[in-house]
């Protein structure tokens, strides 16, 4: 073999195959680098998919807009006396319960992603495991901003006054979108765990409805029985609401803040490394 | 490093549950030949690709391809091997440039490289007019065909094919068939699993025969056709009515029993030594017997596959497990 080696540069018109030197060529695993500019591959897809299929976008358009002024005006005089007084705790709640319902969506569209013979080929290509799960998460930030800035301008409308100005506003936003995208991999971890899409529907149903309801998101908790108060302090969207409540209604940045964040961490450092095992695995 | 060879499995194993999809294979691919495996559906030919290209686990038996282990280094496996599924691994919600375009940045392509590769790919597949047309109005073959194109995007060296013209029309494989050989004139070595015979004696260079998860045969394709059983001589005479005499002649030279079809003159000679043939054909010229078509047959790989297990090329009961 005299052909000089020029393949790194242009592998497709070089003469021919070399094996030797594709062996050489070869790393263990793929750098930080290199898996940044997959998992933005990744969001690429995702995002070419959103545009195909705009129906996708549908709940988070339609649940800001229904379950805002529905909650308002059916709960509003019952908890706290007048619609406007219920306003500045039920905005938050709903916030965290519309991004909850995203997260949800993130974990059966993955699985339904998984079936498709693509993966087959994601599978086989030299990229590393997280691309694949982290990709249409980023693509997710999307959905979330829209959910949370939809919610808000509701809110809005129907007479609520955050306390907190723009910048409380943008803070609480802000903390929405970071919640919703650390407890997505909770659901992404399910996605990859479960059979079938609808089974993914089904266990994060019975999640997310007591993560939402055994809250704070919309009572006080302090009118539930003492055993229950209990579940509602530890449950992690309780911080959330109460945190997003501080940065809307005072635009505070509290201890709750910090709660909130440290929880988001501990969700992310627990379900990402379990999600990216699980889907492993599945091959 | 030039002797180390393109594959090189010993005792392969994989296990579904109580069934062994695949019991003890041994696999030596050559570097820069076409190996084909040749079996039934559920023989499992799909199973041993796939753990050889590291989507499948390997549950017993070890596995290198060029020297690096299959189990141990996953990852660079990935780089060293193409692989075209049976169903086509192409993203159907993507245009089949967008679909080249995300495989290439996947694998570390910059974003003008990536989009110049895609572009090359299309035009050598003949895709460049369905390039951006999303891929539900393409046909099987089209789709094939970008499934290719996109297991060649770094060019890797070994490139698996897996039933690679199943369901495709006659032309459409043929092409494909140009298609695979072109890869291994690049000097890429290619291992490609088939339930074809022709296909099988058409491409590979070896071929290795799999029946319930174990080889029961390697070797050249002719060379598996020979070690069935002998060629034979096929003439037609120009005049039938010489079909006696010519049949007298043959038994003298030969001592064989030729086999006879009086209506049409012709006659099936089984040939303990092909080279035996002129004899023949030199007697009956001396006869003055004329001839008007001549052949010598070699058995096909239906017959070999049957000589070899016992039973024909049929389908497992089970079902193919790696799905």
């Amino acid at each position: 073999m005299t052909t000089t080696s020029t393949m790194t540069e242009t592998p497709l018109t070089a003469r021919r195959v070399d094996p030797s030197a594709a062996v050489a060529r070869t790393t263990s695993r793929s750098s930080v680098r290199e898996v940044w500019v997959q998992v933005l591959a990744m969001a690429w897809r995702a995002l070419k998919k959103m545009r195909r299929k705009p129906e996708q976008f549908f709940d988070v358009l339609i649940q800001p807009l229904l379950f805002t002024a529905m909650f308002a005006f059916i709960f509003g005089g019952a908890i706290s006396g007048s619609v406007s007084d219920y306003l500045p705790v039920l905005i938050p709640g709903i916030l965290a319960q519309t991004a909850l319902t995203v997260c949800m969506a993130t974990g059966v569209q993955l699985r339904e992603d998984m079936d498709k013979g693509v993966f087959d080929r994601f599978k086989s290509l030299p990229i590393a495991r997280v691309a694949p799960l982290a990709g249409p998460m980023i693509a997710d930030l999307i959905r979330y901003g829209i959910a949370s800035v939809l919610t808000l301008v509701t809110g809005l409308a129907i007479g609520y006054r955050p306390g907190g100005g723009v910048l409380g506003c943008v803070g609480g936003v802000a903390l929405t979108v970071i919640s919703g995208w650390s407890l997505a991999w909770i659901f992404t971890w399910l996605g990859t765990m479960a059979r079938s899409a609808q089974s993914v529907q089904g266990i994060s149903m019975m999640i997310m409805f007591p993560l939402t309801f055994l809250s704070n998101a919309f009572v006080p908790a302090e009118t539930l029985p003492g055993w229950l108060q209990v579940f509602v302090k530890v449950n992690p969207v309780s911080h959330v609401v109460s945190a997003v409540r501080d940065l809307f209604n005072d635009g505070a940045v509290t201890a709750e803040v910090g709660w909130a964040v440290i929880g988001c961490v501990v969700v992310v450092v627990i379900f990402a490394p379990l999600a990216v095992r699980s889907y492993s695995r599945k091959m | 490093m030039a002797d180390l060879g393109a594959v090189r499995a010993e005792n392969l194993v994989k296990e579904f549950g109580d069934f062994r999809a695949v019991d003890g294979i041994d696999l030596h691919v050559r570097q820069g030949e076409i190996f084909g495996v040749l079996g039934p559906n559920g023989a499992g030919k799909t199973t041993m690709l796939r753990m050889l290209a590291t989507l499948l686990s390997i549950d017993g038996g070890h596995a290198e391809i060029f020297g690096v282990d299959v189990r141990r280094e996953p990852h660079r496996i990935r780089q060293l091997v193409g692989v075209t599924g049976q169903y086509a691994s192409v993203d159907e919600d993507l245009t089949a440039r967008e679909n080249l375009w995300l495989f290439a940045r996947l694998q570390g392509l910059t974003g003008t490289r990536a989009k110049t590769i895609a572009g090359e790919l299309l035009e050598r597949f003949g895709l460049q007019e369905a390039a951006d047309r999303p891929l539900s109005q393409f046909s099987g073959g089209m789709r094939r065909r970008l499934d290719l194109a996109s297991s060649l995007i770094t060019r890797p060296p070994l490139i698996f094919l897996d039933e690679p013209t199943t369901g495709l029309d006659p032309r459409t494989r043929g092409q494909m068939w140009d298609t695979i050989r072109e890869l291994v004139t690049d000097g890429s070595t290619i291992l490609l699993t088939t339930q074809y015979l022709d296909e099988a004696d058409q491409l590979a260079d070896r071929v290795a025969v799999i029946d319930r998860g174990r080889k029961v045969a390697e070797d050249t394709p002719d060379a598996l056709k020979t070690q069935v059983g002998d060629s034979t001589l096929q003439l037609s005479l120009a005049d039938g009515s010489d079909i006696a005499l010519a049949a007298n002649i043959v038994r003298r030279l030969l001592g064989e029993e030729p086999v006879l079809t009086p209506e049409s003159g012709r006659m099936n000679i089984p040939l303990p030594d092909p080279n035996r043939a002129a004899d023949v054909l030199i007697g009956l010229r001396e006869a003055g017997l004329g001839i008007s078509s001549v052949s010598v047959a070699k058995p096909t790989l239906d017959e070999v596959f049957l000589a070899l297990t016992g039973h024909g090329a049929v389908d497992e009961p089970q079902m193919e497990a790696a799905r």
